[in-house]
């Protein structure tokens, strides 16, 4: 299995939509094939088109407020003693998080298509959060489905979501969490895929979705080479990009400009959900070697059975709680390009405190992940090294969890 | 040469009606019963489609969810759901047998065993529901080696183009999603246009026994008599809840749905 360079990651499925032969593809219900095919078509073709890329930088930039910043956490870099520490600051992204961009080229691909209706699913509630932003901004009516659970332990998104005009529609099979509110989406598609329009809240489903919301999130890694250049005069020596990984979009998006560099110039870390450190459950196929199987409509290394039964994931992270991972990722592990491990949610919570104790900057659980095996990592690493972390999302959606986990200074302080 | 399912639909077209096929969830709601469901009602239907329960079902409604996470929960693993078919099989009135699944089961089991064990089982079909054409190609020939018929699906968005690929690479029988909805729904489009798709893909294909699915209850049932065959499912699944809430014999309730359902097309 083999990256080429040159050639956008996106772009390197073989005709049935398969990276590397067997990663992704299209494992949808005869009734899905027509819509899917259409959405290709479509795709493929404005991706390559001015005006449509014309429009979608206009919309980017003077709407969801790019580019995001890229600062130096200078104190964070003096307490841990090594390497220099960043962060892309994703989270200054209209609406907090970089959910934004794929919703909006959804909504922008629904519009053009003449659709009226856009669903979509959520976990920790951002993707349904932006998509209801862009629905509103964009004049479509927006349904949003989200497991029971993560409702009630991501209240501030759900009110947003609602505020936003969204319906916001309890998933209560299964295991209440993400993987039950993608799958309800998608039943949802299938039963109206006539009027409505789908955006897949990450690089994951079936491959015109991964590709999809892959080019959308790439915005990130378009900025920070361009900030990289201003800041260093270069792209420098030694870089290395943390990120978290649930379904993959904020990881993909942050890597995606810099593919081609070598991987000793460029390293790629992904940071997968560890889950409690006491329990077996997790939500790191990667890390932890889960099997391929099929979820969603792509095939991926996923958590499951014997049997072939996807299994309940656990994480504090209501973002990344989820058994598979984008096959992007699985790509990426397999030609070597990318390295992956996870944090467990103390972990998570440890590096939370410890970053807004040092910096003005509070990422939410998830890229607390990241920041968690950044900071150990820095540490060991000389200081030519730039250590840059994906801050993607903003603590707010996570008051709730932090004032029970950590006490009620470390909401207030915020 | 004439294989299970393409007899059974013979032996209804004789009888001048359309083939009855149910669907039930096997290990619904415990294995032991799910063996006494499908015994019972093969009295009356002609082929038993059994549904191999999975939980992260992308097409499925309400109904047969609740079957299928009944059947997990229950602890119905793969090897429990070919021994139901192989005791099912050893019956006095069995019937021919279609596995109605997800395509990550039969993954994980690998396809040659998983057609092996099918073999040896008595399972005499395959519905692969996100294993669509061309994807399932390699797999539906796999198939035909064994003997094994592997049914393709077509619905209301199938372009005329794709309805003649698929039916052309389908075996004896195809199945016909009569409207944009998961399964349990209720009947949106009209009877009419229904059969008019229907016919269409008799006229393309007019040797191969095509069945209606999805919608289909003991009120829209008797509209549709002068087809191949015609499924039902949810409305199934939804008597086993009923019963079990009402904590009466399913076997019992369900047997009684499908016998009324035979009378209307007969």
């Amino acid at each position: 299995m083999k990256l080429k360079k040159g050639i956008p990651v996106i772009d390197q499925g073989d005709r049935l939509g398969f990276w590397g032969g067997k990663f992704g593809g299209n494992f949808v219900p005869e009734t899905l094939k027509k819509p899917i095919e259409d959405l290709e078509i479509q795709f493929n073709k404005l991706k390559n088109d001015k005006n449509f890329i014309k429009e979608r930088d206009k919309y980017f930039k003077n709407w969801i407020g790019t580019p995001t910043r890229f600062i130096k956490l200078n104190n964070l870099t003096k307490h841990v003693g090594g390497a220099q520490i960043w962060s892309k600051v994703v989270s200054d992204a209209n609406g907090g998080a970089h959910k934004i961009y794929n919703a909006t080229v959804h909504c922008l691909l629904a519009k053009r298509s003449g659709k009226k209706v856009i669903i979509g699913d959520t976990g920790a509630g951002y993707a349904g959060k932006m998509l209801s932003m862009a629905a509103k901004k964009f004049g479509l009516k927006c349904k949003i489905f989200m497991g029971a659970k993560d409702i009630k332990r991501q209240q501030p998104n759900v009110k947003a979501m609602k505020k936003n005009g969204a319906d916001v529609i309890p998933v209560y099979s299964g295991s209440q969490t993400l993987v039950d509110a993608v799958s309800e989406c998608m039943r949802f598609w299938v039963a109206n895929c006539d009027t409505t329009a789908m955006c897949v809240g990450s690089t994951v489903g079936p491959a015109i979705f991964v590709r999809i919301c892959g080019w959308s999130t790439s915005q990130i890694s378009r900025e920070l080479k361009v900030q990289l250049l201003n800041e260093f005069g270069e792209v420098p020596k030694k870089i290395k990009l943390y990120n978290c990984v649930g379904g993959g979009s904020s990881s993909f998006g942050f890597w995606n400009e810099f593919m081609d560099y070598d991987k000793k110039q460029v390293e790629f870390i992904g940071v997968e959900a560890g889950g409690p450190s006491k329990s077996k459950r997790h939500a790191a196929p990667l890390t932890y070697g889960s099997k391929i199987g099929i979820l969603h409509g792509a095939a991926q290394y996923v958590n499951q059975n014997s049997d072939g039964q996807i299994e309940e994931t656990e994480s504090i992270s209501a973002g990344l709680d989820y058994p598979g991972i984008s096959p992007l990722h699985c790509f990426l592990k397999d030609t070597k390009r990318a390295r992956y491990t996870a944090a467990s949610d103390e972990e998570a919570l440890k590096a939370y405190q410890i970053v807004t104790k040092y910096e003005n900057l509070r990422p939410s659980l998830e890229p607390s992940h990241a920041f968690s095996v950044a900071i150990k990592e820095a540490k060991k690493l000389s200081k030519d090294t730039v250590v840059i972390i994906n801050s993607c999302g903003d603590a707010y959606k996570d008051r709730g969890i932090l004032e029970k986990k950590l006490g009620k200074k470390y909401v207030k302080s915020n | 040469m004439s294989n299970p399912i393409s007899l059974a639909f013979k032996k209804a077209k004789e009888e001048k009606r359309p083939a009855l096929l149910t669907y039930t969830v096997a290990g619904d709601s415990s294995k032991k019963q799910s063996l006494e469901i499908l015994k019972a009602i093969s009295n009356y239907a002609d082929i038993l489609e059994v549904g191999v329960p999975h939980n992260t079902p992308v097409a499925d409604g309400g109904q047969i969810q609740t079957s299928a996470y009944r059947a997990i929960k229950n602890g119905i693993k793969m090897n429990d759901i070919f021994k139901i078919v192989r005791d099912f099989k050893k019956s006095k009135n069995s019937k021919p047998v279609i596995f109605m699944g997800y395509y990550n089961m039969i993954f994980q089991y690998g396809e040659n065993n998983f057609l092996k064990k099918c073999k040896k089982s008595g399972v005499n079909g395959l519905i692969v529901v996100d294993l669509p054409w061309p994807e399932n190609k390699i797999f539906s020939k796999k198939c035909k080696k064994n003997s094994i018929n592997f049914i393709q699906l077509l619905s209301p968005t199938t372009s005329n183009k794709r309805l003649k690929s698929i039916t052309k690479d389908s075996h004896d029988m195809i199945y016909y999603i009569s409207m944009l909805s998961t399964t349990g729904g209720k009947l949106k489009v009209s009877p009419k246009k229904i059969l008019a798709n229907y016919n269409k893909i008799k006229k393309i294909s007019p040797k191969k026994n095509c069945v209606i699915g999805f919608g289909i209850t003991e009120k829209t049932i008797s509209n549709f008599k002068n087809t191949d065959g015609l499924v039902v499912g949810s409305q199934i699944c939804k008597e086993i809840t009923r019963s079990l809430n009402n904590r009466q014999n399913p076997v019992i309730n369900v047997s009684k749905i499908v016998s009324k359902l035979r009378k209307k097309i007969s």
